[in-house]
């Protein structure tokens, strides 16, 4: 889960029971200026179901008749509920009022963080821990169950989906990115090619890489080559560590040393073995079997 | 359009995918448009993947609610996100309609398929 704090407001445009409707232009302005400003909004009227309220921060919007107080109970029992009688304002006003509520609710602040993550197709998932040696970031890690698994979303760098194109079974998605099949479109056939797609780890990471840079050109028509190669994935790995090194001013020879062929290897052995470990431990002691912990498969 | 069949279970979710620039903006506001108009209750979230990350127990709570209709991205995408929220989509219960590709007016009699559509009118 990311670190944005633990709840967010959830907006209710209500037009139900003792309130007014809004008008059609009135609603949508609304809407879409609180969606683009990173707000959830529902809009209830009482035809149809919509979502119950977990967010435990709910602020009613309404044009209320009499009074507003007597809705709160209806809504939710045990949430940290506030209804607001917009009569009359401007979506600007409203707005206003939500960012204001908002902070004095204490919910987390929307933006600040483009969400921005691998997200694992599991129907094609063959676990080969291939994504989990490649990236540098520690975003993947191994759970209990010995599957790999999306740990660390906050250490995903943004716009970087360099581990999707060493992923052998297309498996890994980036709803955010521009092209298929790894924004999530369907995968088709010359997507899969599985053997050619299966990506040299030590090629992209070894003495190999200006080999491979060389070679690229070679692949170049087939959309495999241009989303998915190997010679692609490392140079946005290069350019996503460039990045980092201007954020978080990390020297020259610190990025000219990339882990061996070796180093990767091992790390992904250390997780299987970590994996099969916890395994046969929690079979050995299953009425004392312990929670596991992120720590305890962090690679 | 069935504009006389009774109310459902059926929920309808759209996602605004706010923070980034690859669902095209006329679709999203005409899809927008129609559903504020159409006077169904509905959930709009600023962004699925948002959600997804934070584990939002909205998700869960949709995932099991039985009929759902979500506006949204590719349905490959949608489902997995909701995977990684441990909000699973049971097959057969949902219904996703791919903003990015699909045409708007294609998706709008979709969304609002076998909803009550007594525009207007608070209730």
């Amino acid at each position: 889960m990311i670190g944005h704090g633990n709840t967010s407001l959830r907006v209710v445009l209500y037009e139900g029971a003792d309130s007014a409707a809004f008008a059609d232009s009135e609603r949508l302005d609304i809407v879409t200026t609180l969606l683009s400003n990173g707000y959830d909004v529902t809009c209830a009227n009482g035809r149809g179901h919509v979502r119950e309220n977990h967010s435990q921060a709910l602020l009613v919007l309404g044009k209320f008749i009499g009074k507003t107080t007597s809705q709160a109970s209806d809504i939710a029992d045990d949430a940290q509920v506030v209804i607001e009688d917009v009569t009359g304002l401007s979506t600007e006003a409203v707005v206003r009022k939500v960012e204001a509520t908002a902070e004095q609710m204490g919910t987390t602040s929307p933006g600040g963080w483009k969400p921005w993550f691998p997200v694992i197709d599991f129907d094609r998932c063959t676990n080969c821990m291939q994504c989990l040696s490649f990236c540098l970031f520690d975003v993947y890690a191994v759970d209990s169950q010995e599957q790999i698994t999306v740990q660390h979303q906050e250490k995903c760098k943004t716009d970087c989906p360099a581990c999707s194109r060493v992923c052998p079974e297309v498996a890994i998605l980036f709803p955010k990115y521009s092209k298929g099949p790894i924004n999530g479109d369907v995968v088709r056939e010359s997507d899969i090619q599985r053997e050619a797609m299966k990506v040299d780890v030590s090629a992209l990471l070894g003495g190999d890489i200006y080999a491979a840079l060389r070679n690229r050109q070679s692949d170049a028509r087939k959309r495999f080559s241009t989303e998915r190669d190997e010679s692609k994935a490392l140079l946005e790995r290069k350019r996503c560590l460039k990045k980092l090194q201007g954020e978080l001013d990390i020297p020259n020879e610190v990025l000219m040393s990339l882990p061996s062929v070796g180093d990767i290897q091992e790390r992904a052995e250390r997780a299987k073995a970590k994996a099969l470990n916890r395994q046969a431990r929690s079979q050995t002691v299953q009425d004392k079997r312990t929670t596991s912990s992120p720590q305890d498969w962090g690679i | 359009m069935n504009q006389t069949q009774s109310p459902t279970n059926l929920r309808v979710v759209y996602c605004n995918c706010t923070y980034a620039k690859v669902v095209p903006e006329e679709t999203k506001q005409h899809v927008l448009r129609e559903l504020t108009a159409s006077g169904i209750a509905f959930d709009a979230f600023a962004d699925l993947c948002r959600m997804s990350s934070r584990k939002d127990p909205a998700l869960k709570e949709l995932a099991m609610s039985g009929d759902l209709k979500i506006a949204a991205c590719f349905p490959r995408a949608v489902k997995w996100l909701f995977h990684a929220a441990d909000a699973s989509l049971s097959d057969g219960t949902h219904h996703i309609l791919n903003m990015r590709e699909q045409r708007a007016d294609e998706i709008v009699p979709l969304l609002l398929e076998g909803r009550p559509l007594n525009k207007g009118v608070a209730t």
